[in-house]
C-alpha cells in the first residue's frame, strides 16, 4: 500500500479482475461545515488510470458523488501471472497518488 | 546601431513570450481529459449530450445493472454494471435524481471487458442509469434504487 491505494489483481482463464480502492476525502462541494456554516470546498478525485505493463487498460473519470475512498473493479483480457498493474489519480486540485501490483 | 539592437531584443523577447504561452497550454490539454461539462450537467440528457452527443439509447437487454433494491447507506451505494459486447469505449453511471447526475464515467482501453463495479453517493431515491457506448451507440439499463430518510433501512 502506497499513499492510501489497495490494489489487487488476480487472473482466472485469461480474464483479470482489478480491485482497487483509494484514501480520499471525496467531497462535494456542497456539504456545509457546521462550525462556520460555509460550505466544505469540493475535493474529489476526478481520473484514475490503469496500465497494465505500461498500456493504459482502463480510465475512470470521477464526479464528487463518487463514495469517499472510491473502489474501482474492472476485468480485462490479456494479462499474465507477474504482469504489472500500475494505477495513479489525480484530483481536482492537482495532487495525485500512484501504487502498483503484480498480477497473482 | 543601437536601434537594430533594440529590435533583435523585442523579436527575441516575443520568441519566448510565444514558447511560455504554448508551455502553458499543455497541461491545459491534458486536464481537458476529464469531461468537465458532462460532469456538470443538471440533467440526464445534458450529461449524455456532453458525453456522447446523442440520448438515444438502446435499451433491449444487452446491459445489466446491479444495485440495491433499498440503499442502507445513501453514501455508499454499491452499483455494477455488466455488459457481454465486442467494442465497448465506455461504460458511464448516471444517478437520474443526483444534483448532477453524470457519476462516474470509464474509459476501456484494449482488451478491457464490459465490466465495473464502485460505490456512489444518492441524494434521494433514484433511478441509476448505466449507459454503455459500444460501435457508436448507445446501450442503457436502469434500477430504481430507494432511499430512505432517517436511515431505519426500510
Amino acid at each position: 500500500m502506497a499513499d492510501g491505494i489497495l490494489i489487487r489483481s488476480k487472473i482466472s482463464n485469461d480474464v483479470t479482475l482489478v480491485r482497487s480502492s483509494m484514501k480520499h476525502p471525496m467531497e462535494t462541494g456542497q456539504r456545509k461545515d457546521k462550525k462556520t456554516g460555509k460550505n466544505i470546498p469540493a475535493h474529489f478525485i476526478q481520473i484514475a488510470t490503469f496500465e497494465h505493463n505500461g498500456k493504459v487498460v482502463f480510465t475512470a473519470n470521477l464526479g464528487p458523488a463518487v463514495s469517499k475512498n472510491p473502489y474501482i473493479s474492472f476485468k480485462f483480457k490479456g494479462g499474465k501471472k507477474g504482469d504489472t498493474i500500475k494505477m495513479n489519480w489525480v484530483d481536482n486540485k492537482g495532487k495525485n497518488a500512484s501504487s502498483e501490483d503484480t498480477i497473482r | 546601431m543601437k536601434r537594430r539592437l533594440f529590435l533583435k531584443g523585442t523579436l527575441a523577447g516575443g520568441a519566448i513570450a510565444i514558447a511560455a504561452s504554448a508551455g502553458l497550454l499543455i497541461p491545459r490539454t491534458v486536464m481537458a481529459a476529464w469531461p468537465k461539462s458532462a460532469f456538470e450537467s443538471k440533467n440526464v440528457n445534458d450529461a449524455l449530450n456532453a458525453i456522447a452527443g446523442t440520448t438515444t439509447t438502446d435499451s433491449s437487454g444487452k446491459v445489466k445493472i446491479n444495485a440495491p433494491e433499498i440503499a442502507e447507506v445513501a453514501s455508499e451505494v454499491r452499483i455494477t454494471v455488466d455488459a457481454d459486447m465486442d467494442g465497448i469505449d465506455s461504460i458511464s453511471i448516471i444517478v437520474e435524481k443526483n444534483p448532477s447526475p453524470l457519476t462516474a464515467h470509464f474509459e476501456l482501453g484494449a482488451g478491457a471487458l464490459g465490466f465495473v463495479s464502485t460505490r456512489v453517493k444518492m441524494a434521494k431515491t433514484s433511478n441509476v442509469i448505466a449507459v454503455v457506448k459500444a460501435n457508436g451507440k448507445l446501450y442503457s439499463a436502469q434500477k430504481e434504487v430507494k432511499v430512505t430518510v432517517g436511515g431505519c433501512g426500510g
